[in-house]
């Protein structure tokens, strides 16, 4: 075996692990994601996440328009705020507008559904760092069941 | 009272092997490394990398392809066939790559390691280079040891990669999941800190693990052709059980706790 030899088989070694870790990052990964576009922030505060996580997707009439960027609790009032990071390029939202925690198929991701608000004169656009006031939070299955329970009791008595 | 003692002197013995274990490492490591040593390096990548490409990529197409089979017949049943693509690249990525690639690096290239060294022992070459004011330890083992460390990566890179694809290839090409699906669920499941970068950590420590336990078992043999054969198997023996021993360490501390 000779040195050039063994030179170029451990050259193609290297380049057939960078391909791999390419196809790791970009395909797998997505690491391309936060290259889309420069994004502004919105809040929201929901009575109940559900499973919502980070980095689930905003959508507005099935197109993502941005990603869940965290996720805390307010500390007044103990009510999960949720930081939507939105992409610039849509941009122009009515205030009146108002998000949801939907659930995308029967077992499926959760993630938040956009609704734009009717815009007439006296209503402003949503800017960087505006609160979200419209929002209806995830569907709990066990209050669902309470729910129905309770009212099949009312009907009976 | 003989056993007793037998008992202490087996227990004395173990120790030390592990105290000779760590002053070989720390002896190759702490050597003042040398720009003549980089090519004796990549003679070693070749040996140690190289050669053991072929098994890498075959088992890792074929764990791939067996994955995304037997997943697609289970997610069927609950039409979540388009979560195959995130099934299949995070157990790769996070196991199968560098626990499946340390235990045949282990086997391929590891027990190579030690059956080589232990007959650099036997033939008494170590001692000649010795004797020829040549460190043993810079110029037979700390090439092997950086080799071991840099292939197993790259190794376990490739390996998850090319499962992933042949987990397109039955998942999507034969059964028809759709493509958008496997690779977009893929995309929003797997993090590249999260997922990748863990993976690329665990390997990095098989690899110290499996490369130290291979290096040391051949320069520790006993030189006979019994003590080789001996030594060999240890490697092997001892290595894969480190692997998964440490490899159920690993995913607690780095998956265990949100």
């Amino acid at each position: 075996m000779n040195k050039y030899k063994t030179e170029l088989m451990v050259g193609i070694f290297v380049v057939l692990t960078v391909a791999a870790l390419l196809l790791l990052a970009l395909k797998v990964a997505n690491q391309t994601m936060s290259n889309e576009g420069e994004s502004y922030t919105l809040y929201a505060k929901f009575d109940n996440i559900g499973s919502l996580k980070t980095r689930s997707a905003v959508k507005l009439g099935g197109v993502t328009i941005g990603r869940v960027e965290s996720i805390n609790l307010d500390k007044d009032d103990f009510t999960p705020v949720v930081e939507l990071s939105i992409l610039e390029k849509y941009t122009g939202f009515p205030e009146t507008s108002s998000v949801s925690i939907l659930t995308s198929g029967l077992l499926g991701e959760q993630y938040v559904g956009f609704q734009p608000g009717f815009s007439f004169d006296g209503v402003a656009e949503l800017k960087d760092g505006d609160y979200l006031q419209d929002t209806k939070s995830a569907l709990v299955l066990e209050d669902l069941i309470g729910q129905f329970l309770f009212n099949r009791g009312g009907d009976e008595n | 009272m003989n056993s007793i003692a037998a008992i202490g002197a087996s227990t004395l013995s173990r120790l030390a092997a592990v105290g000779r274990a760590g002053l070989m490492l720390f002896g190759a490591l702490l050597a003042v490394p040398r720009l003549k040593n980089v090519p004796l390096t990549v003679k070693q990548l070749y040996v140690v990398g190289v050669q053991s490409l072929l098994i890498i990529m075959v088992s890792g197409l074929f764990i791939g392809m067996v994955m995304a089979l037997q997943g697609y017949t289970i997610l069927i049943d609950y039409g979540a066939e388009a979560s195959l693509g995130p099934m299949v690249a995070l157990s790769l990525l996070r196991e199968l790559g560098p626990v499946v690639t340390a235990l045949l690096f282990a086997g391929r290239a590891g027990s190579a390691l030690t059956a080589e060294i232990g007959l650099m022992k036997a033939t008494e070459q170590l001692s000649s280079l010795e004797m020829m004011a040549v460190d043993p330890l810079r110029r037979i083992v700390a090439p092997r040891f950086w080799a071991g460390m840099i292939a197993m990566p790259m190794l376990a890179l490739i390996f998850s990669a090319i499962g992933i694809l042949g987990g397109h290839m039955v998942g999507v090409d034969w059964l028809g999941v759709d493509a958008g699906s496997y690779w977009s669920v893929m995309q929003s499941t797997v993090e590249w800190d999260k997922d990748v970068v863990n993976g690329i950590i665990k390997s990095l420590v098989f690899a110290l693990v499996v490369t130290w336990i291979a290096i040391f078992k051949g320069y520790d043999s006993v030189p006979t052709s019994e003590g080789i054969s001996k030594a060999t198997t240890q490697t092997v023996v001892f290595s894969s059980l480190a692997v998964l021993g440490l490899d159920f360490v690993l995913t607690a501390l780095m998956f265990g706790i949100e």
